[in-house]
């Protein structure tokens, strides 16, 4: 049997466990919402959950676990070398708010 | 036998013989579709994110977390209906599967429709693209941008829910078109796991 196969074969109790996961990493975002600390630290725990929780969905509700290796490899390494490419513009955001060094 | 009848058999027999890559095709072009879509989100999001850090006085909106909170239990909900759709249609209950794709899309209105009530809220407090009564106007371009578009995503994806769902019960549409309409869904959920954090929780009124 393939991987596709086993795949599909599986019960909804796999399909269950992955939703109560994600409803948990849900409520455990707004908790952090109300944690009594400073917004960057904020910002990297949801991130962190927001991650872990797309992970989930995209390898067992999009079934990208089943595929081939190849595709894996593929849709990952492709998507990751965008996102981080996309993160150019922070230095400049920084130095609207400090307004430094090329404003003074 | 001459070359170009052996160029065309063999052109032929490629289109036809086995998906492309050894991949079904409208799994993979809804892939590739998924990966653009992943960075027009990306790009809005961080330039949100752009925005938000370099202005002092982004404000903090919202004062109660039940209706966005509500909001993510409907859409996480619809991506197990959507599943138990797949898995129907998978082992040939047509009549499960339509069922449960219906009660997706049902879900996905029931979103929207809560979405577009939060909208005439902020509308209300006197929230619009260019001003609000907080701080910054930006927060109004960019919070109705992103929100926008996932509420488009999500008002096509019903679109697309009723037309494969009602397709898929006449037989024009088989288990894999479903498979491949539940991918964009589950996407839309994924995206929506970035928003609310970025977009709701980090602009709580504390």
């Amino acid at each position: 049997m393939t991987t596709a196969e086993e795949h599909k074969s599986n019960g909804i109790g796999k399909d269950l466990a992955i939703y109560a996961c994600l409803l948990a990493l849900a409520g455990l975002q707004f908790v952090i919402a109300y944690q009594n600390i400073d917004a960057p630290q904020m910002f990297m725990r949801m991130l962190v959950v927001a991650v872990v929780e797309a992970g989930l969905a995209a390898m067992f509700f999009m079934h990208l676990g089943a595929e081939k290796r190849g595709f894996l490899l593929f849709v990952a390494v492709f998507t990751i070398f965008v996102l981080l490419t996309l993160q150019y513009g922070w230095t400049d955001s920084y130095r609207m708010v400090t307004g430094a060094p090329f404003s003074k | 036998m001459s070359q170009t009848d052996l160029t065309m058999e063999g052109h032929s027999t490629g289109l036809t013989v086995g998906p492309a890559f050894s991949f079904p095709t409208k799994k993979l072009a809804m892939w590739l579709f998924i990966i653009a879509d992943t960075m027009t989100f990306a790009a809005c999001l961080i330039a949100y994110g752009f925005l938000r850090n370099g202005t002092a006085n982004w404000p903090r909106p919202f004062h109660s977390i039940t209706n966005v909170a509500l909001m993510t239990f409907i859409l996480l909900t619809s991506s197990l209906t959507m599943l138990f759709g797949l898995r129907s249609a998978w082992a040939g209950d047509k009549a499960g599967a339509f069922r449960w794709i219906m009660i997706t899309a049902s879900l996905g209105i029931v979103f929207a429709l809560l979405h577009i009530r939060e909208w005439i809220g902020l509308i209300g407090e006197g929230m619009t693209l260019f001003k609000n009564p907080w701080g910054t106007g930006l927060f109004g371009a960019s919070f109705f941008s992103i929100t926008g578009l996932h509420l488009t995503h999500v008002t096509c994806g019903v679109i697309a829910l009723i037309a494969v769902g009602v397709r898929y019960k006449g037989g024009r549409y088989n288990a894999d078109d479903i498979e491949v309409l539940g991918l964009y869904w589950h996407f839309v959920d994924l995206v929506w796991m970035f928003v609310v954090p970025l977009v709701y929780l980090l602009n709580l009124a504390h």
